[in-house]
């Protein structure tokens, strides 16, 4: 959701009343190829609450994000820094979270700051306010919207 | 977007690790690419498993059954995967207000006509002289707009599809005497095509619903629920006209089906393998078909087309955008 906020507020909406579009879309199922076929030595995919899906932790201290790519950079790493700032809520000492890019060959190592922290107490009254609405946020027109899942539902 | 599998001989149908293999009776086998398999369509007789059920619903694909005789039987419809309580409230809400509901269902019957309309047109350009029919189609779709219940909504479709069929026997080139439609059973070669056609049509309206989070029972031109997937119908009304009609009307005037394609003694009511097999092709060809989506600003084929209109009711439903339903614009 956090992920969301940051990338779409309208695929925020739809996605927390379970519109799922992602079925339909050829990037997605990259994706999941991605995550399948990477990092396959290592503790995957841990669901915690039924609210994150952490792609995968070493020793609990380190969390691990995979991505594609590097386009939606600023909504991966708020992604991120909420999972940490949730498990040391928790009372799970996390160092910091790291960002792979497998096929760039790269990473980006994520910290949490006491600002992130206050920050990320508004984010998350926002988003509660935009699933609160009666209907959907207005399209704000980017350009990732021409890869987006829910395009066609969008612009129809 | 993935592929669609006719299978026609005899034979069993398994899931082999993770992929479904097709053995005919003469011991050939044939692998379907279930990862890009989205709908198997059944006209042979077959043998399967659960395992197999379980696989497709796995996969979510859908897998639709024809009788000996070329009808529909059913379909095997995967666990519901795409559920969105929200929509579903919403869209129960919808039929629940007449005046809605009614709204919706004079859109789709609007846009049914209109692309009936458009079929006239094209032949009547064309050398068949249909003006007259066009004409009092053309009144009878003002009506609509004044028709306040579905009932009534339904009797004016009723007479603008009487007046369709009545130019059909100028349309076809063909020598076929064709008086009214009738459906149970057909009586003669155009309502046996009108029929396979129609279910065909029906079955990939209800694939693409089942990739959305619609439910299919809940309708609103048709009465929900009652026999069939009632949203299915509601949409294929819009779509004969332009993927069935069209191909009914352009399979015969090119004589690619004919009396021959027929069993005689059956009155025209059994297709034979080889005219479903025609039609089949002929069929998934159409629905590959492309055009330029001048709103999308892309290209998109004539199956993606039912989707889109999926996509449209659910904006209605969550009242995010008033339902406009498509007429052929081209």
């Amino acid at each position: 959701m956090v992920y969301y906020y940051f990338v779409c507020q309208r695929k925020l909406w739809f996605f927390s009343r379970h519109y799922t579009m992602e079925d339909n879309s050829e990037l997605v199922s990259m994706g999941k190829l991605i995550d399948e076929t990477s990092y396959k030595r290592e503790k995957k995919n841990i669901l915690i609450d039924e609210e994150i899906n952490i792609d995968f932790l070493k020793d609990w201290k380190v969390i691990h994000e995979v991505k594609k790519s590097r386009k939606v950079n600023e909504a991966s790493k708020w992604q991120l820094k909420y999972y940490i700032w949730l498990l040391r809520n928790k009372g799970v000492e996390i160092e910091k979270g790291v960002l792979d890019y497998p096929l760039l060959r790269k990473r980006e190592d994520v910290f949490v700051s006491e600002k992130d922290g206050k920050d990320l107490n508004e984010i998350l009254d926002k988003i509660d306010e935009i699933r609160s609405l009666k209907i959907p946020p207005v399209i704000s027109t980017k350009g990732i919207c021409k890869k987006c899942a829910y395009y066609e539902l969008c612009y129809i | 977007m993935g592929e669609t599998f006719y299978i026609f001989q005899d034979g069993q149908l398994k899931r082999k690790d993770n992929n479904i293999v097709m053995s005919t009776l003469s011991g050939q086998k044939k692998n379907l690419k279930s990862e890009v398999t989205d709908e198997i369509y059944i006209f042979g007789e077959i043998e399967t498993n659960s395992k197999l059920l379980n696989f497709l619903s796995q996969q979510k694909t859908t897998m639709h059954i024809f009788n000996y005789y070329g009808f529909y039987s059913g379909s095997f419809y995967p666990r519901e995967s795409n559920v969105s309580g929200h929509l579903l409230v919403n869209q129960v809400k919808k039929y629940d207000n007449t005046e809605e509901r009614v709204r919706i269902a004079k859109e789709m019957l609007k846009s049914a006509a209109h692309n009936i309309y458009r079929n006239l047109r094209y032949y009547n350009g064309r050398g068949t002289d249909v003006e007259s029919a066009m004409k009092d189609i053309q009144r009878l779709i003002k009506r609509l707009d004044y028709c306040a219940s579905i009932h009534e909504l339904m009797g004016t479709e009723g007479n603008i599809r009487k007046i369709y069929y009545s130019t059909w026997n100028a349309i076809v080139k063909q020598d076929i005497r064709f008086e009214k439609r009738k459906k149970r059973p057909p009586d003669n070669l155009i309502n046996s095509l009108l029929s396979f056609v129609n279910s065909l049509i029906y079955t990939t309206v209800l694939s693409e619903i089942y990739k959305t989070q619609l439910n299919p029972t809940i309708s609103y031109l048709h009465e929900p629920g009652t026999k069939r997937f009632s949203l299915s119908l509601d949409i294929a009304e819009i779509f004969k006209p332009l993927i069935g009609e069209r191909m009914i009307f352009s399979l015969l005037n090119k004589n690619q089906i004919t009396e021959q394609d027929f069993e005689k003694e059956s009155n025209y009511l059994y297709l034979k393998e080889a005219g479903k097999k025609k039609i089949l092709i002929e069929y998934d060809q159409r629905l590959k078909r492309t055009l330029f989506h001048k709103g999308l600003g892309r290209e998109v084929s004539y199956r993606y087309l039912i989707r889109l209109e999926c996509y449209k009711l659910i904006k209605d439903i969550i009242d995010e955008k008033q339902y406009d339903g498509f007429k052929i614009w081209w």
